[in-house]
């Protein structure tokens, strides 16, 4: 076995494990292929229990013969072990990092793990394509499901059946794929039963300088309006970028090629600038030594509420566009995988009260994430501890949480779940036993076999003992539009994932219990009352004739 | 009333703070209210300003539509009228400039307002909060404090303070420190530990200046305690302020003079920086479409929050002096009626669960700040005083509270409605127990005999301030509340400071929600009471029954309370109020008229 290799010192004991808020530990030191694992081998006390895989780097410090490594997860948290013994400490500290930083998929805990749970419903059946294109069958006949990319031919990161205008043939498609960037041609992301409008989203196209057009892809795109409709083209790049984009070959589209559109630009940031701005945030929140006025103006230069309000605004901006407007709406960025989902996934949230459903926040999660190709694995590889060498990590799909969180805090009562499950998909996007995130598109994930060898998150979340913990007490349905305040003053910090570990969270536990208490128990004075009526009818009715003589 | 020029204009525009929303309604302009009622008869809502809440007022420049009349309240409510006429407009801007500036005590509303209640009920009201029996509960007097009533008059003691509590072997010497130095000083003995938190004035040392008596009655408060062999002296001063006044013959506690004293600067700033910090603030989340860096960079250019921040660590210093170290704590400030009137509060609040209930709050602010003296009239603002004294000192304290309350959910039995009420009434003058700035002026004033009291009021409503989710066990179990000071967890106060400006709010409130469940619990209660009863009659026993079969959802909706449906409505949540966009213009060419433009385009949405 290959990790044998890696792990020099396999034990180590007499080790002290110290975590902010929490109870220091002494223990064993274990490290396996995948776990770091720390127990104090008594019954009562915690054990902790940490994959590689969310470890994003680590620190070492000798004090004598003490050593101290520190390590940074990709859940934020930060743990501190001391080691007695240069030697071996060394030793873990390389380990960690060698086992840490695995470059193959397959060596990922994903392929070893074993559920010790039944699997009841397999999550990766739970969501196909084709179910969800039922629903939509029975609402419009415009659309179709096209087998055009089959064999990921035709755009490698998108899933092998795509839905597009009925009137479009597969061979228009080629053409207009040849014309988007990454061969992401526009596709449905969103239909609103509402009105019929629709949200499309695609790559940048592939204007380049000399202004090239594409009739297939202006066909394509106008055969989603209905006569004498127009819509609203949203690009995510400011409109500079855009320009900038031309001379690498890619581009917008031109008003006088696409007449029946109106483009607007926002200006959501990349890949490098976000993951830059959580570094900054998670670094502002750790260091508590903070004055009011530092605080402020660190959390302020990390700039990450303002990605948030952005993003949101974006998504705001499409759903008017869609409900209000009566517009339907193409989204696209340059490359169509970051920026474009958080728009198109967000603006579904807000319009969608299915969307706002366990179930339907998965179905969300799996087909405007997982399918549509957003490359989990590259995005996620690294997050805020990351030094240097970045490729291409960036918190995208972390952002989209935030915003979901921020959208969950302005309607607290029409969400199903509540923040938990938020969290729960952060901490797996990053560092999971479920194969659900690994890969970065779905051709990837069919060349991995994941769905053979490993087991699905969904299958987990999906088990009632664990819904149980994501589910909202307060959730009534809500069947409107739901539109969030974009204000500064309503948007907040995400304090459940970025204070998690810089504060006690028991009085505020607490508090949420003693409300799950409070709705609980009004469920079951309610059943009270109600078995009490018809014990009390029923005798009434058997007591009369029973008096009467 | 012989002010009021014009009691209604029609066709008056309110425009939205943030947005360009807006609604045609009448303006109404009474004695005591400013009232604009909307014309649209489906959701006809209506504004009711009282003149006293009103701080500035200012007519802009003439529009094409009328004459704007931009009024800001002291409950940070901001209304933007657009008179259609001139006329209307200067004369409804002239009653008001008359009627905000009440010349005497008796033009308050106070004295005008009447709740329908007899004299009795008045004077009820008014025994609800009672000191005497506070000191009673703090254990006062006992064998080191006794009360002294050498204020009686209000002569030893400047006008603004009326009673005190002073060691038994010293109250002479408390007479004579003031009579030979004209100074102020007073102690109080606010915890009921052997340690005692005690407040006063700075002394009046000036560069050299002693006081023998002030010296030996430290002495004697520091003895009272046995835990501890020295006293705090807290100055809530930033040195250099403490330092300045030196000059004009007053100061600190020269530690050489005193034994056994440790003293300490904490740095709260003065009236006059908060006062400028809350306006920096104000302005900034005034601004509209408003950025993330302008806010964030505003808010702490404001300062606001560190002041928060520095109050909140002043109070976690007193509290943890005497309950973890047991040393008694002399709090002071420069006059002792502001800064040490937020610490000594907030302390109090910090070590005693008492004051974190609802009564127990109202004996709080009724002690450390009504009774010794918080200068409230010209703080607030009520008879259009110097404007150099206003401060929002009080709304800092209860700022703080909300501070705590946000960091202990179970620890309050009230909720931030309950702080957000009391603050509108500080401004309102609409009950008497604001009024003024001393006691003695309030007994000038007769007001228990002519004004009613806001407890009883408060008391009465009760059931809307309550934290559903407050423990009384978690009281026993937290004695002492231990906040976390880190600067992240300072929040910024959007219920208070954007209370009026609906948008922004969160559109269903979690409170809200929880407050209907437990009051459903209640009556619920009743009912399964009620049948218990009626099937005992039929001679059944109830007492372990459990439902046979699972309800079906339209049953066990039966029983709902009807008000949940109220949250379903998602108040002023249109897209356009948001301003999510540029949305707005001609599409494409000029000459399309099809295409609404989005800001007046969009229906309210409402279930």
């Amino acid at each position: 076995m290959e990790f044998a290799e890696l792990i020099k010192t396999p034990r180590v004991d007499g080790v002290v494990l110290r975590r902010p808020f929490m109870p220091t530990v002494e223990g064993t030191l274990c490290l396996t292929g995948h776990h770091l694992i720390l127990s104090s081998r008594q019954d009562n006390t915690e054990e902790l229990w940490l994959l590689h895989a969310n470890i994003d780097s680590t620190e070492k410090r000798f004090v004598g013969s003490l050593g101290t490594i520190i390590v940074k997860c990709k859940d934020l948290r930060v743990i501190q072990l001391d080691i007695p013994g240069m030697e071996e400490c060394l030793n873990i500290a390389s380990s960690i990092e060698a086992l840490s930083t695995l470059d193959s998929v397959s060596l990922m805990y994903p392929f070893f793990y074993r559920p010790l749970f039944e699997v009841i419903e397999d999550g990766w059946q739970s969501f196909v394509p084709e179910e969800s294109f039922k629903d939509l069958e029975s609402m419009t006949d415009e659309w179709r499901l096209s087998e055009v990319n089959k064999d990921f031919s035709v755009c490698p990161s998108y899933p092998s059946l795509l839905t597009v205008p009925r009137d479009i043939d597969d061979e228009s498609l080629c053409k207009a794929a040849s014309f988007r960037h990454g061969g992401r041609f526009p596709v449905l992301s969103y239909y609103h039963k509402k009105n019929g409008m629709v949200i499309m989203r695609a790559a940048q196209p592939l204007t380049g300088t000399n202004g090239r057009r594409c009739k297939e892809d202006e066909k394509l795109i106008n055969a989603t309006l209905c006569a004498g409709k127009r819509g609203y083209i949203i690009d995510t790049r400011t409109i500079a970028v855009a320009q900038q984009a031309k001379a690498r070959g890619g581009g917008f589209e031109q008003e006088a090629n696409y007449p029946q559109w109106r483009r607007i630009h926002k200006a959501i940031e990349r890949s490098n600038v976000l993951q830059d701005s959580l570094i900054k945030l998670v670094e502002a929140c750790n260091d508590q030594s903070h004055s009011m006025d530092r605080w402020l103006s660190k959390l302020e230069a990390s700039n990450w509420q303002s990605n948030v309000k952005e993003i949101l605004t974006t998504a705001c901006l499409a759903a008017q566009c869609i409900d209000r407007e009566g517009a339907s709406v193409l989204v696209h960025g340059t490359e169509g995988t970051d920026s474009t989902l958080q728009v198109t996934s967000l603006a579904q949230i807000i319009l969608d009260p299915a969307c706002r459903t366990i179930r339907g926040f998965e179905v969300l999660i799996e087909r405007e994430w997982l399918q549509a190709g957003h490359p989990f694995q590259q995005r996620c590889a690294q997050s805020a501890y990351s030094n240097g060498k970045l490729r291409s990590e960036a918190p995208v799909f972390l952002l989209f949480l935030d915003c979901v969180w921020q959208i969950l805090r302005q309607f607290p009562c029409s969400f199903q779940f509540n923040e938990n499950l938020l969290i729960m998909l952060f901490e797996h996007a990053y560092a999971s036993q479920f194969g659900t995130f690994l890969g970065n598109c779905v051709a990837e994930r069919g060349k991995l076999q994941l769905s053979q060898k490993t087991v699905s998150l969904w299958s987990w979340v999906n088990r009632p003992q664990e819904l149980e913990r994501f589910l909202n007490p307060l959730y009534e349905p809500n069947n409107l539009v739901i539109w969030p305040s974009v204000a500064p003053q309503s948007l907040l910090l995400w304090e459940g994932v970025f204070l998690r570990w810089n504060r006690s969270t028991k009085c505020l536990d607490e508090a949420y219990q003693e409300m799950v208490h409070i709705i609980e128990y009004n469920k079951e004075l309610q059943n009270k009352v109600n078995s009490l009526r018809r014990q009390l009818a029923q005798l009434e009715t058997e007591d009369s004739p029973l008096q009467t003589p | 009333m012989e002010h009021i020029r014009t009691p209604k204009v029609e066709q008056v525009k309110l425009l939205d703070r943030f947005s360009n929303k807006s609604v045609i309604g009448t303006l109404h302009l009474t004695a005591t209210h400013l009232i604009f009622v909307e014309s649209n008869s489906t959701s006809a809502q209506e504004i009711w300003i009282l003149h006293h809440h009103i701080a500035s007022m200012e007519k802009l420049s003439l529009t094409t539509s009328g004459c704007p009349l931009l009024i800001q309240c002291r409950n940070f409510r901001l209304v933007h009228f657009v008179i259609p006429r001139e006329r209307d407009c200067h004369d409804i801007y002239s009653s008001l400039l008359r009627l905000l500036r009440p010349v005497s005590y008796d033009e308050l509303y106070a004295f005008s307002y009447n709740p329908k209640q007899n004299d009795q009920q008045r004077e009820e009201g008014w025994q609800l909060i009672d000191l005497a029996a506070e000191f009673e509960r703090m254990g006062v007097p006992c064998d080191q404090w006794q009360l002294t009533d050498v204020n009686r008059e209000y002569k030893r003691l400047p006008p603004n303070i009326c009673i005190g509590l002073v060691k038994s072997v010293l109250p002479h010497l408390l007479c004579f420190y003031n009579v030979l130095q004209g100074g102020k000083c007073l102690y109080l003995f606010v915890s009921c530990l052997q340690a005692a938190v005690c407040r006063c004035s700075q002394p009046l040392s000036g560069f050299s200046a002693r006081c023998l008596e002030d010296e030996h009655m430290l002495q004697a408060i520091s003895k009272a305690n046995h835990n501890s062999r020295y006293i705090y002296v807290m100055d809530t001063r930033p040195k250099l302020n403490a330092l300045a006044n030196r000059a004009a013959g007053k100061g600190y506690e020269n530690e050489d003079n005193y034994s056994n004293i440790r003293f300490q600067f904490v740095g709260i700033e003065n009236i006059h920086v908060m006062r400028g910090s809350l306006q920096k603030l104000l302005e900034v989340v005034g601004t509209r479409s408003l950025s993330m860096t302008d806010y964030l960079v505003g808010l702490e250019n404001s300062g606001w929050l560190r002041h928060i921040k520095a109050i909140m660590d002043a109070a976690i210093f007193l509290a943890k002096a005497v309950t973890v170290e047991g040393a008694s704590v002399l709090v002071h400030c420069s006059d002792g009626w502001d800064r040490t009137a937020q610490v000594c509060a907030l302390g109090s609040l910090l070590m005693d669960p008492y004051y974190r209930t609802i009564k127990g709050f109202m004996v709080l602010i009724e002690k450390d700040w009504i009774s010794f003296g918080h200068k409230f009239a010209d703080r607030c603002d009520q008879l259009d005083p110097d404007q150099k004294e206003v401060s929002p000192i009080f709304t800092q304290f209860l700022e703080c509270v909300w501070q705590l309350t946000e960091q202990f959910p179970q620890a309050f039995e009230f909720s931030e409605w309950f702080l957000i009420q009391i603050h509108e009434h500080v401004h309102s003058c609409q009950f008497g127990n604001f009024l003024g700035n001393s006691q003695r002026q309030r007994e000038v004033l007769q007001l228990k005999e002519r004004t009613y009291s806001l407890w009883a009021h408060l008391l009465s409503e009760k059931q809307n301030y309550m934290n559903p989710v407050y423990s009384p066990s978690f009281a026993e179990s937290h004695p002492v509340l231990e906040p976390s000071t880190q600067a992240c967890h300072f929040k910024f106060w959007r219920n208070m400071y954007h209370q009026y400006d609906r948008s922004m709010h969160p559109r269903q409130s979690i409170l809200k929600q929880v407050l209907t469940f437990k009051e459903s619990n209640r009556e619920l209660e009743g009912t399964v009471q009620a049948l218990k009863t009626k099937l005992q009659k039929f001679g059944v026993s109830t007492s372990p029954l459990k439902p046979q079969t699972p309800p079906r959802d339209q049953e066990a909706r039966e029983d709902a309370p009807a008000s949940t449906d109220g949250e379903r409505t998602v108040e002023g949540s249109s897209a356009t109020e948001n301003g999510y966009g540029e949305l707005t213009g001609s599409f494409g060419s000029k000459n399309e008229p099809a295409v609404v433009t989005l800001e007046f385009g969009v229906a309210r949405m409402t279930c």
